[in-house]
C-alpha cells in the first residue's frame, strides 16, 4: 500500500513538471529566477538586481531609474529580476536574458562583473551595463558609476560636526566588502570628517554582504555599543538609522532618498539612476554610446545629499549644528552641482593615512584608476585605493 | 569589545534558536523528523509581522504565527504519519512550501510601516547581579524570560512526567507503546503540532522582537537548519540545546565586535588587521550544521549519542517493532 501511494505520488509529480513545462506562455525559469519576455518592436532593457526592488536602498534606486527611462526614452520596455546573487547564478540569469533577445542588460551588482563578461563575449550583438566594478571590453560590456563620494564626503563633514556637537567624537563606518569601492567612500567620509572635526576617529566594522537587514542591524548595534555617535552604512537597507532611533544616536543611510525617514538619521547620500540610464540608453538606441569606463559626477544630477536637495527640509540631526558647517556644506554642494567640485577635489593632497604616511603630496590628485583599483590589479594606479585614511582605526590585509 | 554585551546581544538572538531547537526536540522524541524548521519559521516571522501590524497587537501575531506554523506542521504530520512517507523528502518539501507561501503572503509586508513590538525589560533585584545580571537580566526582551522559563519546563515534561514518559515510549519503541495503550499516531501529531508552534514562534520573535521587521528569506538566513543541527548537537536534551542557542547567538554578535580592537589578549588581532577573516567566523555555524548532520546521519554514531530509536521511521500498526 505504502509503495503505491509512493508511486502515485512521483508520477504525479513528474505529470505536474511536464505540464508546467509545456504550458503557454510561461516565462522560462532558469535556476529558480522567472526569466521576463522581451516585447517585440520595442527596445527591451533587463536590470538585474542584487536585492528587492523595493528594499528602500540601492537597489530601489536602480528600479526607479528603470521606470525612469520606461517613461522618459521613446519604445523602450523594461524588465527585471531581484534577489539574484552574485556569481554563478547571476551567469545563468545573464546568460538567459541575453538568449532572450534583451537589448541592454544593466547588472547593479559589484560581483556581477565576471559573469556579465563572458555573457558579453558570448553575445556581442547585445550591450552590457555593468555597476560599480573596474572591468569593460569596450564594445559592448560597459562599466558605469559614479562619485559618490562626493556626497558621502559633504555627510562625512555633516557627521564630524555632528559628534563634535554631542561631545562624542567617533563616528563608525558599516563597510561590506573590502574592494576599492567601499574604501573609497569610507575614506571620503572620513576625509569629510575630518574637515569639521579634527578629533574625530571611525571606527569599521566588515559585514561582507551587500544586503542582509539583521546583519546591518547587528552590525549598526556593534559600532554603537562600542562609542561610536554617528554610524554610516555602506549596505542597501536603513538598519543604521532604526538601530540609532533606538540607541538614542545618529545613522546615515545610503542609496535612496526614501531611505532617510527617522528622525535618527542624519542624511543620505544618494543616487538619482533615472537621467543617467535614460542617456545611456538613449545614446545605445542611436548607435552614439561606447561603453567603457563611464563615470560620472554630481553635475549630472544623479547623485544627492537627503536633506539639501531642491524641495527637502534639513533633518533634525542638522538643524540645530553650527550654521557655519551647513553654510558650508551648501557652498560645496552648489560647486558640486555645476561642476565646480569634483571626486579629484575631494581626494587632493595633502591627505594622510592613517600610519602617518603622506599619501598624496600638496599640489597632487589621486586620478580615476587611484581611486578603482588595488595595486594587485595590474592597473596602473600611483597611489591606489588600498589605504585607510587618517583617523579611521582599521587595517586593510596586506 | 565587550564581552558582556556580545553575550547579552548573544542571548537575545540565540532565542530565536532555542524556540526552533526545542520544538525539534519535541517532535523528534516523538520519532518524526521535521527538516521543514526553516520554511516553518519563515511563516511564523512573516504571520507574527503582519497580524502585528494589522491588529497593532503583537501578542495576537504571536498567537497566530504559532498557530499558522502548527497548521503547517501538520502537512508533514499528515504525509509522515498517516502516508507514512519518507520524513526527510516531505520535511525538505515543507521548507521550500513554508518559504514559498511567506513570500507570496509577505509580499509588500517590508514595507508596511513600523509596528508596536513585544516589550522589553529588566528584571528588578537580579539584573543587580554582576556580569550575570547584566548578560540575562538587563533589557531584554520578554521573548527571551519566556526561554528561560521554558527550558526547565521543557526538561521536566520529558524526563519527569508521565506525558513525558509516553512521549519518549512513542519515539524509543512505538509498538511497546501501542500495546500499552498510548496512541502513537495521535502523539505523533501533538508533537510535530508542537514543533511546528515552536517554530512559528521562533519566528515571531525575529520579526517581533529581536530584528524587527520582515526581509523575506532573510529574516531567517538558515537559522532553521542551524536549529536542526543543535537538537543533535543537544543530544535531544533542551538544557544543551538552550547552551548551544545562546553560544550560537553570541557567535554572530562576536564576529562583529572581534574587529574592534587592535590587540586581543595582547597579541594582534588578526580581525582588526584582515577583514577577510569575518568569513571564518560567519562560515562556522552553518559548517557545524553540515559536519553535526553528517555525523548524525550515520545510524551506530546516532543511536550512541542518545537519538529515540524510531526516529525517521514511520510506525505501522502489526509490522514488527521500530
Amino acid at each position: 500500500m505504502r509503495k503505491y501511494i509512493s508511486r502515485i505520488a512521483v508520477l504525479l509529480v513528474i505529470l505536474s513538471m511536464v505540464l508546467a513545462a509545456c504550458g503557454p506562455g510561461q516565462p522560462e525559469e532558469v535556476g529558480g529566477f522567472q526569466i521576463p519576455n522581451v516585447e517585440k518592436g520595442k527596445f527591451n532593457v533587463a536590470m538585474v538586481l542584487i536585492g528587492p526592488h523595493d528594499d528602500g536602498g540601492w537597489s530601489q534606486a536602480h528600479y526607479e531609474g528603470l521606470l525612469y527611462v520606461e517613461e522618459n526614452v521613446d519604445n523602450v520596455h523594461g524588465a527585471y529580476i531581484e534577489n539574484v546573487p552574485e556569481g554563478a547564478d547571476s551567469e545563468q540569469v545573464f546568460r538567459a536574458l541575453a538568449r532572450k533577445g534583451f537589448d541592454l542588460i544593466i547588472g547593479t551588482s559589484f560581483g556581477y562583473m565576471d559573469p556579465m563578461e563572458s555573457v558579453a563575449e558570448e553575445y556581442p550583438d547585445l550591450m552590457f551595463i555593468h555597476l560599480t566594478g573596474i572591468k569593460s571590453n569596450t564594445k559592448n560590456f560597459g562599466n558605469l558609476m559614479g562619485a559618490m563620494e562626493d556626497m558621502k564626503y559633504l555627510a562625512g563633514m555633516l557627521a564630524g560636526a555632528r559628534a563634535k556637537a554631542d561631545g562624542n567624537p567617533k563616528l563608525g563606518y558599516m563597510a561590506t566588502f573590502p574592494i576599492p569601492e567601499e574604501i573609497r567612500l569610507g575614506n571620503s567620509i572620513a576625509l569629510g570628517m575630518k574637515k569639521t572635526c579634527p578629533e574625530c576617529t571611525m571606527d569599521v566594522r566588515w559585514i561582507n554582504t551587500w544586503h542582509d537587514p539583521i546583519i546591518e542591524k547587528e552590525a549598526a548595534a556593534s559600532l554603537f555599543d562600542a562609542g561610536a555617535q554617528v554610524v554610516f552604512t555602506g549596505a542597501d537597507t536603513p538598519a543604521v538609522a532604526d538601530v540609532a532611533q533606538e540607541k538614542g544616536k545618529w545613522g546615515v543611510t545610503y542609496d535612496w532618498y526614501g531611505s532617510c525617514k527617522v528622525d535618527a538619521c542624519l542624511t543620505a547620500p544618494y543616487w538619482v539612476w533615472g537621467p543617467e540610464y535614460a542617456r545611456i540608453t538613449k545614446g545605445i538606441i542611436e548607435g552614439t554610446y561606447i561603453p567603457g569606463w563611464d563615470y560620472f559626477d554630481a553635475e549630472t544630477g544623479a547623485l544627492g545629499l537627503y536633506g539639501f536637495m531642491e524641495g527637502q527640509e534639513l533633518t533634525p540631526g542638522v538643524q540645530d549644528l553650527d550654521p557655519a558647517v551647513i553654510a558650508e556644506v551648501e557652498d560645496i554642494l552648489a560647486q558640486m552641482l555645476a561642476g565646480d567640485f569634483d571626486r579629484f577635489d575631494v581626494f587632493s593632497g595633502p591627505i594622510y593615512d592613517n600610519q602617518g604616511n603622506l599619501v598624496v603630496p600638496e599640489g597632487e590628485a589621486l586620478e580615476q584608476v587611484d581611486l578603482d583599483a588595488f595595486p594587485e590589479y595590474g592597473l596602473d594606479c600611483k597611489y591606489c585605493m588600498k589605504w585607510w585614511a587618517d583617523g579611521i582605526t582599521a587595517e586593510l590585509p596586506e | 569589545m565587550d564581552i558582556v554585551v556580545i553575550l547579552q546581544a548573544g542571548v537575545a538572538t540565540g532565542t530565536v534558536l532555542l524556540f526552533a531547537t526545542v520544538g525539534e526536540i519535541f517532535s523528534e522524541r516523538a520519532g518524526v523528523l521535521n527538516l521543514g524548521v526553516e520554511g516553518m519559521m519563515l511563516i511564523g516571522a512573516m504571520t507574527g509581522f503582519s497580524v502585528a501590524i494589522s491588529t497593532g497587537n503583537p501578542w495576537l501575531g504571536v498567537l497566530a504565527a504559532m498557530l499558522f506554523s502548527g497548521i503547517i506542521s501538520q502537512i508533514h504530520a499528515f504525509i509522515t504519519i498517516t502516508l507514512q512517507a519518507d520524513q526527510v523528502v516531505s520535511g525538505l518539501a515543507l521548507t521550500f512550501l513554508g518559504a514559498g507561501i511567506s513570500l507570496v503572503l509577505g509580499e509588500g509586508l517590508s514595507k508596511a510601516g513600523t509596528v508596536s513590538l513585544l516589550p522589553s525589560m529588566s528584571i528588578p533585584i537580579i539584573s543587580q547581579i554582576p556580569i550575570i545580571g547584566s548578560i540575562f537580566f538587563t533589557g531584554q526582551s520578554i521573548m527571551v524570560y519566556i526561554g528561560y522559563l521554558m527550558i526547565p519546563l521543557a526538561w521536566y515534561y520529558i524526563n519527569r512526567t508521565r506525558p513525558g514518559l509516553h512521549l519518549r515510549a512513542v519515539g524509543e519503541y512505538p509498538a511497546a507503546a501501542d500495546a500499552l495503550g498510548i496512541n502513537v499516531f495521535q502523539m505523533r501529531y501533538l508533537y510535530v503540532f508542537i514543533g511546528g508552534m515552536l517554530a512559528g514562534l521562533a519566528g515571531a520573535t525575529i520579526s517581533l522582537a529581536v530584528a524587527p521587521g520582515w526581509f523575506s528569506e532573510l529574516t531567517t538566513a538558515g537559522q532553521g537548519w542551524i536549529a536542526v543541527g543543535l537538537v543533535i548537537f543537544a543530544q535531544w536534551d533542551p538544557v544543551r540545546a538552550a547552551v548551544g542557542s545562546y553560544a550560537f547567538g553570541a557567535l554572530r554578535r562576536l564576529i562583529l565586535d572581534i574587529q574592534g580592537p587592535m590587540l586581543l589578549f595582547g597579541f594582534d588581532n588578526p580581525f582588526y588587521y584582515n577583514p577577510y577573516w569575518g568569513f571564518f567566523l560567519q562560515m562556522l555555524p552553518y559548517a557545524f550544521t553540515i559536519v553535526v548532520l553528517v555525523i548524525g546521519s550515520r545510524e551506530a554514531i546516532r543511536k550512541r549519542l542518545g537519538a529515540p530509536a524510531a526516529l525517521g521511521n514511520p510506525y505501522i500498526r502489526g509490522e514488527r517493532g521500530l
